[in-house]
């Protein structure tokens, strides 16, 4: 049984590597999650925003990130990011020779492709809150940023919760994309395991499990929530 | 148009013919083969709806990454392996990048599309199969005339949204060597140390091409809904 033994763990199986390369996939999936929702969040509120120019630009966002293929937005953000870094270090006077850390640039990356998607669900789902809860919030005499924060947000988390579960589950594995930049996350080992053993099949197969794995773990994980959330709204 | 300027848009021509045919491929075999799988996925005997889960499951479950490079680099290695294949006219066949990545985003594009028309087919009201079952129409007819018309509405947006995805998949094919689009982009990087303008005219491209998938669905919902 060859293939178990590539697939042990210590020095002469590889799945020490893959649990390694798995975890780092999910950080940077985490990250780049919460970079989308935070980008997403500003974009569904400049896309309901009276301002002309907000909207706009969100919209401008939203279509190109639509249109364009992610590993695209991801090698323009991988590269101009750390040219737009070092170019602001070299304003400063400094003449560091800079080099942006892998995983920050694959996180940046990935989350803006995410905050392009994350914007429609949070937008829809900020839209499906009431008009009335707004106009009750106003009446009783919140600002507009609390009505946002204390009346909006609380009410659409548990509409957006299927929306969200969807999001992490892309993000999850499109992060499989930022092995092309040099990432070495989960995919990335994988290839190498499979080059240096020549067992590609059984190697890239294994990747594809691990994979499996991952997303339905989270679809239980974010079912439960979705059953929580639907308890706690009824109860009230 | 200096040097640079006819080169680059050489290249990209010669890259964007392989995602335009790629494209029309995979969308036209992965939507046909989405009907099947999605009647499938609902059938009532276990022996086909379990088969169809585990399709769908593994299709929409992995990276389309990881599925290119199961086919081009796993499957590809087991099929050389087997003398009949290694030496049979057809090897070059078997051996090209542009089959696999064809016969892997049509599989991609079917397992998507299969759930969307799933969703459709349920998201009709019982009360239409019963309408059908009391005038006695049989089970294929029902299916056929009443159920597929109606959910086709109801799941065209979506479809139009996945085959935009399939788009953007095929860009994914450039990892496992096939020449198109995103591939003539990173020739031309490579080539030139020059990394705006190729990955700019190629994100241009893709989205002229974005665009006019949308449109084309947008005219076909249109025109479907004119029709009721």
């Amino acid at each position: 049984m060859a293939w178990l033994n590539l697939l042990s763990f210590g020095d002469q199986g590889w799945s020490d590597e893959l649990l390694q390369g798995a975890w780092l996939s999910i950080e940077i999936s985490l990250c780049a999650y919460l970079t989308g929702l935070v980008l997403g969040l500003f974009g569904a509120i400049a896309k309901l925003s009276k301002s002309v120019v907000a909207r706009s630009v969100a919209s401008g966002y939203t279509t190109v990130i639509r249109s364009v293929p992610d590993i695209l937005v991801i090698f323009l953000i991988y590269y101009s990011a750390t040219d737009a870094l070092s170019y602001l270090i070299s304003m400063t006077g400094l003449s560091v020779q800079f080099q942006l850390n892998g995983f920050v640039a694959a996180a940046i990356s990935l989350g803006v492709v995410q905050g392009g998607y994350s914007t429609e669900v949070l937008r829809g789902a900020i839209v499906a809150v009431a008009r009335g809860q707004t106009e009750a919030a106003l009446a009783v005499g919140l600002t507009r940023k609390q009505t946002f924060f204390l009346v909006i947000i609380p009410q659409m988390l548990p509409l957006a919760l299927p929306g969200l579960g969807n999001l992490w589950l892309i993000v999850l594995k499109e992060s499989s994309l930022v092995s092309l930049i040099g990432f070495t996350e989960l995919v990335l080992v994988g290839k190498m395991a499979a080059g240096a053993t020549r067992h590609y099949l059984l190697f890239y197969a294994a990747i594809g499990v691990v994979f499996l794995v991952m997303s339905g773990v989270s679809s239980l994980v974010f079912h439960y929530f979705e059953v929580k959330a639907s308890h706690a709204w009824r109860r009230k | 148009m200096s040097d640079f300027g006819s080169y680059l848009s050489g290249e990209l021509l010669t890259g964007l013919q392989t995602t335009i045919v790629l494209f029309i491929a995979s969308a036209i075999t992965g939507n046909l083969l989405a009907l099947p799988v999605a009647l499938g996925r609902i059938s009532q005997r276990a022996w086909i709806r379990y088969p169809v889960m585990a399709f769908m499951l593994a299709f929409r479950g992995t990276p389309l990454l990881v599925q290119l490079y199961i086919f081009y680099f796993g499957v590809g290695q087991v099929l050389a392996t087997v003398p009949t294949i290694r030496y049979s006219p057809f090897w070059p066949l078997f051996r090209s990048a542009n089959g696999y990545a064809y016969v892997v985003l049509s599989l991609n594009t079917a397992a998507y599309c299969a759930e969307i028309w799933r969703g459709a087919i349920l998201g009709l009201s019982t009360g239409q199969t019963e309408a059908g079952r009391s005038l006695g129409l049989s089970k294929y007819r029902i299916t056929r005339s009443i159920l597929l018309p109606q959910a086709f509405r109801l799941a065209l947006p979506a479809i139009g949204g996945q085959n935009i995805l399939l788009l953007k998949g095929t860009a994914l094919t450039a990892a496992i060597t096939v020449f198109e689009t995103m591939a003539a982009a990173n020739l031309v990087r490579a080539q030139t140390f020059r990394t705006y303008e190729p990955l700019l005219a190629a994100a241009l491209a893709y989205f002229v091409l974005a665009s006019v998938i949308t449109s084309g669905f947008k005219v076909m919902e249109t025109r479907l809904a004119s029709r009721y």
